[in-house]
């Protein structure tokens, strides 16, 4: 491993400066579950690690039923998980943050560093997505915001431009009978990286027999996790039968293109699209309150 | 845990004291390899190749020489360059060149993670660093990963030297075939020709790991004197002085090995890694001590995994469900070197059945992955997992219960195996008769896509050299010197037969693993022998304490000594008694300190018999099989310690699981390791496994005096036959490849 300098600022002004500062050459570090692991690995180079820990709009969790939730880039997944409003309103969210590794990775591992890690088979990022969730991104030219789907580009690739760093991630309160899921596959039953990984959301009429909306994603089975959007389309104002579930569910497999590597085949990445996604429907669907029709 | 009704004949034995290391291990104060810390001690780091197969063309040195903090670097250069001479290792053979150039690459690499360079410095960081100034020029090869593939003519060749060992007889020419066997018995045309029913499968399973928890070390100090002193974390002390000795060209007398306590070792700790290079880098830095750790992806790249293997069964049966024939060939991968366990597996596929018709031929042949080491029972696990599943597609077909099916066809005593030898008394019929009858197999099988399988599994187990020593304290307690190192409870099982033996309590005795220098030669842990066999030399050490103590008796009472009785812990004439602990107070008036010892060498060992069954529930949509309820039934001889014997049986089936669901190593083309991590090598963890339950059968091995038979192997021999034909029983497929992994099982139901 490589030495480099540390630093733990107090501010986000103070961010902005030393990443000016190192020219591409510094490295945010939220919980370090990632980045520590890639350095020792040689897989990054950091000059500078900056640990923005200790700023305090990163690591808070706001919530509010006009505005919604919004959660500091380095919060823990632990702090995310038990907190009261996060359960009560976003299960399909905990439903994947819950799965980052073991306990200790919980207290340590970030939302926002899931994101900005970029992985193809990051857990929280199909939730946030079809929780049509909210980059909020500050850099020397001020801020702006990206919704999560437009923010990996590549595999270990985000949309940051040199200099900015994620401040936090918004998610808007949910409509009335909506409903969110998140399931991944993995071998084993605990301690693994999803094979696939799919969210689903959706937002049921009032008779809770048809769709007004969804919200479908994958992970794992692209090189950036994946919106998609004709999937969840094509379930809009449809019935809640098991048929339309399934053909929405063939759509989504249809737009994977996932590789083989060491921890899945192509093959059968493409068959448990079909399968996650039924499921996770089934999920959304019943958080919503819906049933299928007989 | 059951074991079957029988009264405890002993008073010791049977029971379960507290384990006298227990208090170190659970506070933590138990020193492992990785705790050693001596003065001026460097740290050692070990540069290993990125190719699979390649010649080394240069290696260059020079830059780490100057960094600052660095203070030896080594090669092979400063290996002795040795002639081929093949000689025993625990649980297999080696070849003494090929050690040497498996500890440090000569002239060519020949997998992934081969060890090329070594360097000492002044911390771990600084050593690390130094690796990446070492520059080595390669010409890379193609590498040779398929086993099917590398006996073919024409396929690269990975040793120039080698040459087929046919049948005993040396071949011509280049090969990478290391060796040929064959063992058969009676008229295999005739047999197949009385069968009704002939089952014929190919199986392929992949190469697996042991998965210790423990990451080899070795700490060593090369004195000015040449004296070396080592320790480290292996399965035998005596083992690695001598390979050490071997590979260095140095006298055993000149080294000195203590064995640390051991994270584990399943066979993989039986062969030198980092020891001969801890040695070398002590004597060329200036005889400053070096202390080498290996992390989790140079074990899984660079140390013993077992081999994978192709395996080609066919078995027939008459219409009366007697099998009349068998044929089989197992072609084993040994790695980069010779001495895959294709014998053992050979031994181990047929073991179970009374065949009087039948050839098993075996194969072992060099590949470019890590040369393979001993892995609890080697080689039985996939010879198991081939036999076993003919074996209940034959029942299948027969329409008869599995498990009578393997009763009519049960070996018991006197019954001759294919290699010719006899079965002495075995307990397989017990285990079948008491897997038919638990309540496990009487249970309905509930819920759908569930099914149940069953297998059973032999392993042959062994004796092999050992000694003990003891001396009498004035307290009436007994301190035990033995040179087997504890991996699963065996300082405590050792203790029990010497305080069985001299009537006292198990927590009067303090058993103590002994180094080199302290205690009288002694083979390492290894093929389920240490309560077998180091318990000979302990039951041998007792006697002669009694012989000793009976003589003090006789003085004190001014008797003859054969007036003098021993039984249940109490010396007696007719007039008079002492009971052990009062003659323990004795002593200095009648000659001071007795003390007595013991080597053996027992042949007398019993092989270990299972049968296993097994539920599990398959997700037909994802592939992924659960394990519901495990049930494991064994002939244990005697249970020394019941407790142990039911973790050892436990951890061996929690080891199959892993073996026939998920673990494997994955290679990409070029003979990189793309798993080398616990993460991604996956090991079954805690939520995927149920309870395991356990019956214990004792039928007593006459071999030993206490009816002991070695258990830790026989357990790892059944499990992914049994999850094999519970799948097939729950969703009709026959999977003939290991790992069953989910995408497997979503292929095998296409
Ligand atoms: C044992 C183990 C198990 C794991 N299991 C899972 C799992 O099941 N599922 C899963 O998805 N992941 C898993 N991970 C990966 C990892 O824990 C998660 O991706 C985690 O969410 C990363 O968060 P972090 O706060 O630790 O990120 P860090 O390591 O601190 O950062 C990750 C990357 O993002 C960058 N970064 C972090 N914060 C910011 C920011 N605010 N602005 C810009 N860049 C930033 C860092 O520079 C770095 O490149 C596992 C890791 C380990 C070690």
């Amino acid at each position: 491993m490589q030495s480099f300098d540390y630093e733990a600022p107090q501010g986000i002004s103070e961010v902005i400066q030393l990443l000016a500062g190192k020219n591409g050459g510094a490295r945010i570090l939220a919980g370090g579950t990632d980045l520590l692991v890639q350095l020792r690995e040689g897989r990054r180079n950091a000059r500078l690690v900056i640990d923005v820990k200790n700023i305090p709009e990163l690591t808070q969790i706001t919530f509010d039923p006009k505005n919604g939730l919004r959660i500091g880039a380095a919060t823990s997944c632990s702090q995310i998980c038990s907190d009261p409003n996060v359960s009560e309103h976003f299960p399909g969210l905990v439903d994947a943050i819950h799965l980052i590794g073991g306990v200790q990775i919980q207290n340590r591992a970030s939302v926002g560093g899931n994101l900005c890690n970029a992985s193809p088979a990051a857990d929280a990022i199909p939730a946030l997505i079809v929780h049509e969730a909210v980059c909020h991104i500050t850099g020397l030219n001020g801020t702006r915001t990206l919704p999560v789907e437009e923010f990996c580009v590549a595999p270990g690739k985000n949309a940051l431009e040199s200099g900015e760093f994620l401040t936090s991630i918004s998610i808007p309160t949910t409509k009335e009978r909506f409903g969110a899921g998140y399931l991944r596959f993995i071998p084993r039953n605990e301690m693994d990286i999803a094979v696939v990984g799919a969210g689903a959301s959706v937002v049921l009429d009032s008779d809770r027999k048809r769709f007004v909306s969804a919200r479908i994603a994958l992970g794992a089975v692209a090189p950036t996790p994946l919106l998609a959007s004709d999937a969840g389309a094509f379930l809009a104002g449809k019935a809640v039968t098991r048929e339309n579930v399934k053909e929405a569910a063939r759509m989504a497999q249809a737009v994977a293109k996932p590789i083989t590597d060491l921890r899945g085949t192509a093959e059968h990445r493409k068959h448990l699209c079909a399968v996650l996604v039924e499921r996770a429907l089934d999920k959304a669907i019943e958080r919503a309150g819906g049933h299928y029709a007989e | 845990m059951a074991t079957l009704e029988k009264p405890n004949q002993y008073k010791v034995i049977g029971t379960s004291p507290l384990r006298h290391d227990g208090v170190d291990k659970v506070t933590g104060r138990a020193a492992f390899g990785a705790d050693i810390r001596l003065p001026g001690m460097l740290y050692g780091a070990v540069l290993r190749s990125p190719h699979a197969h390649a010649k080394i063309l240069s290696i260059d040195t020079s830059e780490v020489e100057k960094l600052h903090g660095v203070h030896a670097v080594v090669t092979a250069k400063d290996l002795p360059d040795l002639e081929s001479r093949v000689v025993e290792l625990g649980e297999g053979v080696i070849n003494r060149k090929y050690q040497s150039n498996n500890v440090l690459a000569r002239d060519k690499v020949l997998y992934f993670g081969h060890a090329v360079a070594a360097v000492a410095a002044t911390s771990l960081h600084v050593a690390k660093e130094a690796l990446d100034l070492i520059r080595v020029e390669y010409e890379v090869l193609s590498p040779v990963l398929d086993v099917r593939k590398a006996m073919e003519t024409g396929s690269p060749i990975l040793l120039e030297d080698l040459r087929t060992d046919e049948f005993g007889k040396k071949g011509e020419t280049r090969t990478n075939i290391a060796g040929h066997y064959k063992d058969a018995c009676g008229d295999v045309e005739k047999g197949f020709r009385e069968a009704k029913f002939i089952v014929e499968r190919e199986f392929v399973t992949k190469m697996v790991h042991q998965g210790y928890i423990e990451p080899q070390n070795a700490t060593a100090q090369y004195n000015p004197d040449g004296q070396i002193t080592i320790w480290c974390s292996t399965q035998g002390s005596f083992g690695v002085r001598e390979q050490v000795a071997e590979i260095l060209e140095v006298p055993v007398s000149d080294i000195r090995v203590i064995p640390m306590e051991i994270g584990g070792g399943f066979g993989g700790k039986i062969g030198v890694y980092l020891e001969p290079l801890a040695v070398l880098l002590s004597r060329k830095s200036g005889y400053r001590p070096v202390k080498l750790t290996m992390d989790r992806s140079e074990v899984l790249a660079a140390t013993g995994p077992t081999s994978g293997s192709y395996i080609k069964i066919k078995m027939g049966a008459d219409a009366n469900g007697r099998i009349t024939a068998a044929e089989a060939l197992l072609v084993y991968e040994a790695g980069a070197y010779p001495g895959s366990p294709v014998g053992a597996g050979m031994g181990v596929i047929l073991a179970p059945y009374r065949i009087e018709n039948g050839v098993v031929e075996g194969y072992d042949v060099v590949v470019n992955k890590p040369r393979t080491a001993a892995y609890r029972a080697p080689g039985g696990t996939n010879a198991a997992f081939a036999a076993e599943t003919v074996i209940d597609e034959l029942a299948e077909r027969l329409g008869l219960d599995p498990i009578e099916f393997r009763l009519l066809n049960a070996s018991k005593e006197g019954d001759r195996r294919v290699n010719g030898s006899a079965h002495k008394r075995i307990g397989f019929v017990e285990t079948l008769q008491a897997a038919k009858e638990s309540a496990h197999y009487q249970a309905p099988l509930t819920g759908p896509r569930t099914g149940r399988g069953v297998a059973s599994g032999y392993w042959g187990n062994y004796g092999g050299k050992s000694s003990a020593s003891a001396s009498v304290n004035e307290d009436g307690t007994v301190s035990l010197l033995e040179g087997s190192v504890d991996i699963g409870g065996t300082r405590t099982s050792l203790a029990m037969q010497l305080a069985e033996t001299l009537g006292i309590p198990a927590e009067d005795v303090r058993p103590v693993v002994a180094d080199t220098d302290s205690i009288g030669y002694t083979e390492g842990t290894y093929g389920s022998r240490t309560t077998f066999a180091t318990g000979w030399a302990v039951y041998e050490t007792a006697k002669g304490l009694i012989e000793k103590l009976k003589e003090r008796a006789a003085i004190l009472w001014e008797v003859e000594k054969d007036k003098v009785n021993f039984e249940n812990g109490v010396f007696f004439s007719s007039e008079e008694k002492l009971t052990f602990k009062e003659l323990a107070e004795k002593l200095d008036e009648t000659g001071g300190p007795v003390v007595a010892s013991a080597a053996v060498q027992p042949k007398g060992y019993g092989p270990g018999f299972a049968t296993h069954i097994v539920d599990v529930e398959v997700d037909p949509e994802t592939g992924k099989v659960d394990i519901l309820r495990y049930t494991a039934v064994q002939d244990v001889g005697k249970a020394i310690y019941p407790a142990y014997v039911e973790s050892q049986i436990q951890g061996g089936v929690a080891q199959g699981i892993g073996w026939g669901l998920n673990e494997e190593y994955l290679y990409d083309e070029q003979g990189r390791l793309l798993n080398a991590s616990w993460l991604d090598y996956r090991m079954p963890v805690a939520l995927d496994l149920p309870m395991i339950d356990t019956i214990l059968i004792e039928v007593a091995n006459p071999g030993h005096p206490y009816g002991a038979r070695g258990v830790g192997e026989v357990p790892i021999v059944p499990p992914p036959a049994a999850i094999a034909n519970a799948i097939h029983n729950a969703i009709g497929v026959r999977l003939t490849e290991l790992p069953m992994s989910p995408a497997r099982v979503v292929d095998g139901l296409k």
